[in-house]
């Protein structure tokens, strides 16, 4: 196991060299760069110069990366050009909106897919079976920022029950000592601010769902009903075993283990979708954060954040595969 | 024995191991008598034959500002028995937009696509048939490039080849490259070892042969699949893509994706506009995944009853 896992982290080394390498060219080949993005397109040759040579992009690619990479190392992302603070400090900022819409997505998710899934199952060729199966296919082709739209304008700007942007009141006079909103607000004491911090969440955290909901409801489904016809099941049922003990002991956790795995495998589906879903309510997470660095050549932050984003990716993913093993017997990892 | 008899005796391996009949024969025909699939079929049909015959069924032309004179600021003419569906906010009969619109999404869809599969194939071909040290490059450049989030990816790419439609489709191409590759790969691994391919090593059936006769041929299903769902994915990921202002820069192109994104701004005065290339979008997409899971069903041994 230790060594699995050792193995696996000893991949993510040349995958974040490699991915380094890329970011760093693609960057520099987009069109246009930083100098001109923030002292727009009359800016005179001179400034570009002077603003190039402050942030050492006057000199050669080579020396440059040698230079990007030697301070990656230490852990220091450098400064973005647009606010010359250091793209940490901004990633932590953000990211905790972020992650604080992906888990609220995932809950919904897990929480309402797994019954409807179950139950469909249970009820196979029902109309309850039916129609969670065709909701799950609208659910996976609905696009994402559609959907929050339809969702901000009805119950946002039409009923008014929910705000419709950011991620408090700006009237309420919070301290965040966490960057996370939600718990912020328990942290200081401040219940109010924390409710507040939730009805921000709840439209976005729907429209994220969709996608994840839709594809546990339809594996939950699937898993349940291979389950369901397995001899063991017929074995526990002529041993006379009541409904629920089978369910719960037999069904529910052997139908679970595909589950589990699709459930770890949302996290890029719930961090492409975050980028949508941060855009239509004006969130300011991280999606928000990368979508602006690009539209204005950030150099430093794009590169650093899109890497942090692939580090925290491979390693959930090595934490599903982890996990697997753990939920699973069957499967342990040599 | 001949080489021409050793293969075809390794072709008969294969079809004996499928238990008489070959899989893509006994696949057909469970797609055939699985409901989804015909609605998909059928969804699809529809989303070809209103892309192909779109100038005879438009009442208007895509572009033509017919109704301008009838729109005012904050209030945008709904459907009439002139316009059945409406028109936009600069005056363009919005059914003949979507039926035209269905054009741009099948260009886009089967560009992307094509794009993608042809670049992943050649990656996992050349990992999957070559081995060795090829095959370690090409799987690390898979793994580099699956550890970005999709859509993150797309937008990285679409900055970079600029806002065109040909931009759009490489964008959207890009991100399904390892997943083909890594999928043709995983298939040509598992039919390395199968009975057919020793059969035909056996007789001494060329190395390159074995490759392009037999074990790319029976490997293929898992990437056909993906095609099709790739097809669905390319028509939401352009209209994502659009949302977030890296679609074409013509606003005269009668895009759904577009469509959709520029409606937006003027939701509470026509929301019917919004709905309409979103409704277009999920009907299109649906049967492209319909069709694409039942595909995988009817190809999947495993769903054989």
């Amino acid at each position: 196991m230790a060594r699995f896992v050792f193995r696996r982290l000893a991949l993510l080394i040349p995958i974040l060299f490699g991915l380094s390498l890329l970011l760093f060219l693609w960057v520099r080949a987009l069109p246009g760069g930083p100098a001109i993005a923030l002292l727009g397109e009359r800016a005179t040759p001179e400034a570009i110069e002077r603003f190039n040579r402050l942030y050492g992009l006057d000199r050669s690619l080579w020396e440059q990366y040698a230079s990007y990479m030697g301070r990656v190392v230490r852990l220091d992302l450098g400064a973005s050009t647009r606010t010359n603070r250091p793209v940490l400090t901004e990633f932590w900022e953000r990211f905790p909106a972020t992650i604080e819409l992906a888990l609220a997505a995932l809950l919904i998710a897990v929480a309402v897919g797994i019954p409807l899934g179950y139950f469909a199952a249970r009820r196979f060729g029902t109309w309850l079976d039916n129609s969670s199966v065709v909701a799950s296919l609208i659910g996976v082709t609905i696009p994402v920022f559609f959907l929050g739209f339809l969702l901000k304008y009805v119950f946002a700007v039409r009923l008014g029950w929910l705000p419709s942007q950011g991620r408090q009141d700006a009237r309420l006079a919070v301290e965040h000592p966490t960057n996370f909103y939600v718990l912020d607000g328990i942290v200081t004491g401040n219940l109010n601010a924390t409710w507040d911090a939730i009805a921000h969440l709840i439209l976005p955290a729907i429209a994220l769902a969709s996608i994840p909901l839709a594809i546990i409801v339809r594996i939950t489904r699937a898993s349940v009903l291979d389950v369901l016809n397995e001899d063991y099941v017929r074995t526990a049922e002529a041993k006379g075993l009541t409904k629920r003990v089978i369910s719960r002991r037999h069904v529910l956790r052997n139908a679970m283990l595909p589950v589990s795995t699709t459930i770890g495998l949302q996290t890029g589906l719930l961090l492409s979708g975050a980028i949508l879903t941060e855009t239509v309510f004006a969130l300011p997470g991280i999606g928000t954060y990368l979508v602006r660095a690009i539209d204005g050549r950030d150099y430093s932050a794009i590169q650093g954040v899109i890497l942090i984003i692939a580090v925290i990716y491979v390693i959930v993913n090595l934490l599903v595969d982890i996990s697997y093993g753990i939920i699973d017997p069957r499967v342990r990892v040599r | 024995m001949s080489i021409q008899a050793a293969e075809i005796l390794a072709e008969t391996t294969h079809v004996d191991e499928e238990h008489g009949g070959s899989v893509r024969v006994e696949a057909w025909r469970r797609l055939r008598r699985n409901p989804a699939a015909i609605a998909g079929a059928l969804l699809v049909l529809l989303f070809l034959l209103v892309a192909a015959f779109a100038p005879l069924l438009a009442p208007y032309g895509p572009t033509d500002q017919v109704a301008l004179d009838q729109i005012r600021p904050g209030s945008i003419p709904g459907p009439s028995s002139e316009h059945v569906l409406g028109v936009d906010n600069l005056g363009r009969d919005e059914l003949s937009r979507l039926l035209y619109g269905a054009r741009q999404s099948l260009i886009i869809g089967v560009g992307s696509t094509l794009i993608g599969f042809f670049f992943g194939c050649l990656l996992g071909l050349a990992a999957g048939g070559l081995g060795g040290w090829v095959d370690g490059l090409a799987m690390r450049l898979v793994d580099i490039m699956l550890s970005i989030p999709g859509l993150l990816f797309a937008i990285a790419v679409a900055a970079l080849v600029g806002k065109t439609r040909l931009g759009l489709m490489i964008a959207i191409a890009v991100p399904a490259i390892p997943i083909f590759a890594r999928l043709l790969r995983g298939s040509m691994l598992a039919h390395r070892e199968a009975d057919y391919v020793m059969a035909a090593k056996s007789v001494g059936v060329r190395q390159s042969r074995i490759v392009f006769s037999h074990i790319v041929p029976n490997s293929l299903s898992p990437v056909l699949v993906q095609g099709t769902l790739l097809l669905a994915t390319a028509i939401i990921d352009a209209a994502a893509l659009s949302f977030l202002g890296l679609g074409t820069d013509d606003p005269g192109v009668p895009e759904w994706g577009r469509m959709l994104a520029d409606s937006q701004s003027y939701l509470a005065a026509a929301a019917h506009l919004a709905f309409l290339p979103c409704i277009a979008i999920v009907i299109s997409a649906l049967g492209f995944t319909l069709l694409g899971e039942s595909l995988r069903e009817a190809l999947d041994p495993r769903f054989r009853r």
